[in-house]
């Protein structure tokens, strides 16, 4: 199967944007990922073996974690897997609506550190 | 390490949150990085997931990940960044954007909005080899000394 695998996990993988391991299952494909390239181990997994809980992997368009049978589910010919890191954030709640003239510290005005080349 | 962008999609991202205003926008930055620089060469608005709290978090969902994913690779750039506003809030990352940023080497740019227009632009480049050492660092945002011009192909 291929795995796509997300910028920041490139330099683990030789630059490479996918991989093509063997596996009859997501299970078996994340195994054989690590397998080839052991330094991804400590990125995908916690010490306990379990996906870190902001690692989401896709099979096509599916959250692996809401397959019945989850990592154990059976892959086809063209499958893909992907590797997605969450992307989320947002103004801290107790602070969300304090003046900004008040809480600039530490940030750049406009114009400070934006340079024209 | 700079963070290179259009003038054009310098003021798309803006916009962006001005028009999401109360809410907070979020997107993600296409391009091209290398050692000295990441350079932006498409924009992807996404969808705010959390309509639980927009105002003040944001998260894109994986799927719309996956999709610039692929439209990267068919064009040959990759996920470079992030962006997202800060409505009625400093340009400047939260405890909650630390906590919940993950893309090493990557841009996080924050635009404040306040009242509705966009005021500050800032971004931070997301350091580190692993969750436990990464850090935000700020980064210069360069834009063309020119304008260039706008070709709609």
């Amino acid at each position: 199967m291929n795995i796509h695998i997300p910028t920041p996990l490139r330099a683990y993988t030789d630059k490479q944007q996918t991989v093509s391991v063997p596996g009859a299952t997501v299970a078996e494909g994340l195994a054989g990922l690590v397998a080839a390239y052991p330094a991804l181990q400590q990125h995908l997994f916690t010490s306990e073996g379990k996906l870190r809980s902001f690692v989401n992997v896709y099979l096509n368009q599916d959250d692996v974690r809401w397959l019945p049978a989850r990592e154990a589910t059976a892959v086809k010919p063209g499958d893909e897997l992907s590797i997605v890191p969450s992307i989320a954030g947002g103004t801290t709640a107790t602070a969300s609506r304090t003046s900004i003239a008040t809480l600039q510290t530490g940030c750049s005005p406009l114009g400070r550190r934006l340079r024209l080349v | 390490m700079t963070l290179n962008l259009s003038h054009l999609l310098y003021r798309d991202l803006r916009t962006h949150g001005e028009e999401t205003y109360p809410e907070e926008c979020c997107g993600i930055l296409l391009g091209r990085a290398d050692g000295g620089s990441i350079t932006v060469l498409r924009l992807v608005r996404a969808g705010n997931t959390r309509t639980d709290s927009a105002h003040n978090r944001y998260s894109i969902a994986p799927q719309e990940l996956i999709f610039a994913q692929r439209e990267g690779r068919k064009a040959g750039l990759e996920i470079v960044g992030f962006y997202h506003s800060h409505p009625d809030h400093p340009a400047q990352w939260s405890a909650t954007d630390f906590a919940e940023a993950h893309w090493l080497g990557c841009a996080y740019v924050i635009t404040a909005v306040e009242q509705g227009r966009a005021t500050v632009t800032n971004s931070f480049l997301l350091t580190g080899t692993r969750e436990e050492d990464k850090a935000f660092r700020p980064q210069s945002i360069v834009l063309p000394s020119s304008e260039p011009r706008f070709n709609p192909d």
